[in-house]
């Protein structure tokens, strides 16, 4: 039921993307800032997709947020969850719902985010019942 | 530059192999080329214009031209996934319009099946450079359990239900139970498709579309020279093209591309959705048609699942008959590419060579519609609206 009852594919880790993976190995979840228009995205980029300014910061997020929808897989070897998980900051980010009955998750529960270490890189972010 | 009336489909072709053990990929592409040209009346000689997708083996276009011995002074490999050649359709009449070609080719073709592709089921790494795949791939995204995400926002916003949903898979085994070629024959009934194992909540078995190996080409001509041709005449009114994405994370699952190009396409056309008398939508899955038909202004956002209830899009029962081929969902999904035999049935309808259990009566203006990649992350979607020149 846990992430960890499966294989995590390691995430490739770019000189761009670097900061995000190295928070997320201190347990720490981040999201970018544009510092031009103040609006906030995910996955990272170095430029804003909002505006379009170069000037993006990282800011730790607070790791809660609700879930906007999500799909047990059934089919796999060890059925997983899959998941939108809406932050409080705003963005809304793909994901997996662990620690939990996979049956009786929902539309709209709340979530804290749970690290999940991977085969051969750094851990990424899961999200849990609150 | 409008684009209504500037060009032709002169030809078309589907493949009818579903398996194709013995056969190469680029002799699949060329053997639709030689079907769609032999359908229009014309040759491999007559082609100064060719589209083709990331389906396409080797350089894509540059192999394939070579194995087909084209003399091309046009080219354009757009991919947006299976929606690439209702989007090449577009192209061709723009490039035609413009004067940079005269007779344009389409071909796809593929064979996941004869190579045990685990199509839907297992999730797609598009490479390390891809930008989100370090953000997406870990978390195991498949074709079939993010459309199921889609699926399930849906049901949670508007009150869609399975049973709803299950209609669209009935309406197309009704209309493929009178196709030959179609790989699943077996006109099935809600009960059957709620029934059936769930693949990823909540998407069953049956709202998934079926893999098969094969193709299918498109010629697309000038005019001056559809014409001079002995097929009945289907002339291209609009095209819309749009891509929809996750905004940055401003996400939301309930509707498509369709939105935009949809609305593109009709005002090109001069059409509206009331005029249209056939549809071809893709049909990756169930949730796909239902979303797009809200999209596409056929219903009220929200009122897919009411609107494609009770066997509503059922040739010969329902307003708006869909898919008479059987569609994705029990025909053909050749290459896991959907959108070019949705542009084959569509041109059916409008020549009044679809099957007769399944012929539209006086289907004089038909749409057909393409969504590639995921409703979740990324997609193309491209819209064709063309009428029978009377």
């Amino acid at each position: 039921m846990s992430g960890a009852a499966r294989t995590i594919p390691a995430p490739p880790v770019s000189p761009e993307t670097k900061p995000f993976w190295e928070a997320a190995a201190a347990g720490t979840l981040v999201i970018k800032r544009c510092d031009a228009c103040g609006d906030r995205h995910h996955y990272p980029r170095a430029i804003c997709p909002f505006c379009g300014s170069d000037r993006t910061s990282w800011q730790t997020a607070s790791g809660r947020g609700t879930i906007y929808s999500y799909s047990v897989f059934r089919r796999a070897p060890v059925p997983y969850a899959i998941a939108y998980v809406t932050l409080e900051e705003g963005p809304t980010m793909l994901t997996n719902i662990v620690d939990g009955d996979l049956d009786a998750i929902r539309i709209g529960q709340r979530v804290r985010v749970r690290f999940v270490p991977t085969d051969g890189g750094p851990p990424v972010p899961m999200f849990a019942p609150a | 530059m409008s684009i209504k009336g500037k060009a032709y489909i002169a030809g078309v072709f589907e493949h009818p192999t579903r398996k194709a053990d013995d056969k190469s990929v680029a002799q699949l592409h060329a053997e639709s080329a030689r079907g769609a040209l032999t359908d229009a009346g014309l040759s491999f000689a007559d082609v100064d214009g060719y589209f083709c997708a990331g389906d396409a083996p080797g350089l894509g276009g540059l192999s394939m031209a070579d194995y087909m011995g084209l003399k091309v002074r046009h080219i354009d490999t757009t991919e947006t996934g299976g929606s690439s050649y209702v989007v090449h359709v577009g192209h061709a009449a723009e490039a035609i319009a413009a004067r940079k070609c005269n007779v344009a080719l389409i071909t796809l073709a593929g064979r996941p099946r004869a190579e045990g592709m685990a199509t839907g089921t297992a999730p797609r790494n598009y490479g390390p450079a891809a930008p989100d795949v370090a953000f997406e791939f870990p978390f195991g995204p498949t074709v079939v359990n993010q459309y199921a995400m889609a699926a399930m926002r849906h049901m949670h916003q508007y009150g869609t239900t399975s049973a709803q949903l299950a209609w669209i898979k009935v309406a197309a085994s009704q209309h493929a139970q009178h196709n030959p070629h179609a790989l699943l024959r077996e006109v099935v009934t809600v009960e059957e498709v709620v029934g059936s194992p769930m693949v990823a909540d909540p998407l069953h078995r049956l709202d998934c579309c079926v893999i098969t190996d094969g193709g299918g080409a498109i010629v697309v001509a000038r005019p001056e020279i559809a014409k001079t041709l002995a097929r009945p005449r289907v002339r291209v009114l609009g095209a819309g093209e749009a891509v929809k994405h996750q905004s940055g994370g401003k996400i939301d699952l309930t509707y498509t591309g369709a939105v935009w190009s949809g609305p593109a396409a009709f005002a090109e056309a001069g059409v509206r959705p009331t005029d249209v008398k056939y549809v071809s939508i893709y049909d990756s899955f169930t949730i796909t048609v239902l979303i797009t038909l809200e999209d596409l202004g056929f219903c009220d956002k929200g009122q897919g699942g009411k609107f494609v209830a009770d066997g509503n899009l059922i040739s010969g029962v329902g307003r708006l008959p869909f898919n008479t081929d059987g569609g994705g969902l029990c025909n053909n999904h050749p290459a896991n590419r959907g959108g070019l035999t949705k542009v084959v049935e569509a041109v059916r309808q409008l020549r009044g060579e679809a099957h007769p259990s399944v012929q539209v009566k006086n289907c004089d203006v038909a749409l057909a519609h393409g969504t590639g990649g995921s409703l979740a992350t990324r997609h193309g979607s491209a819209t064709l609206v063309m009428e029978r020149e009377s």
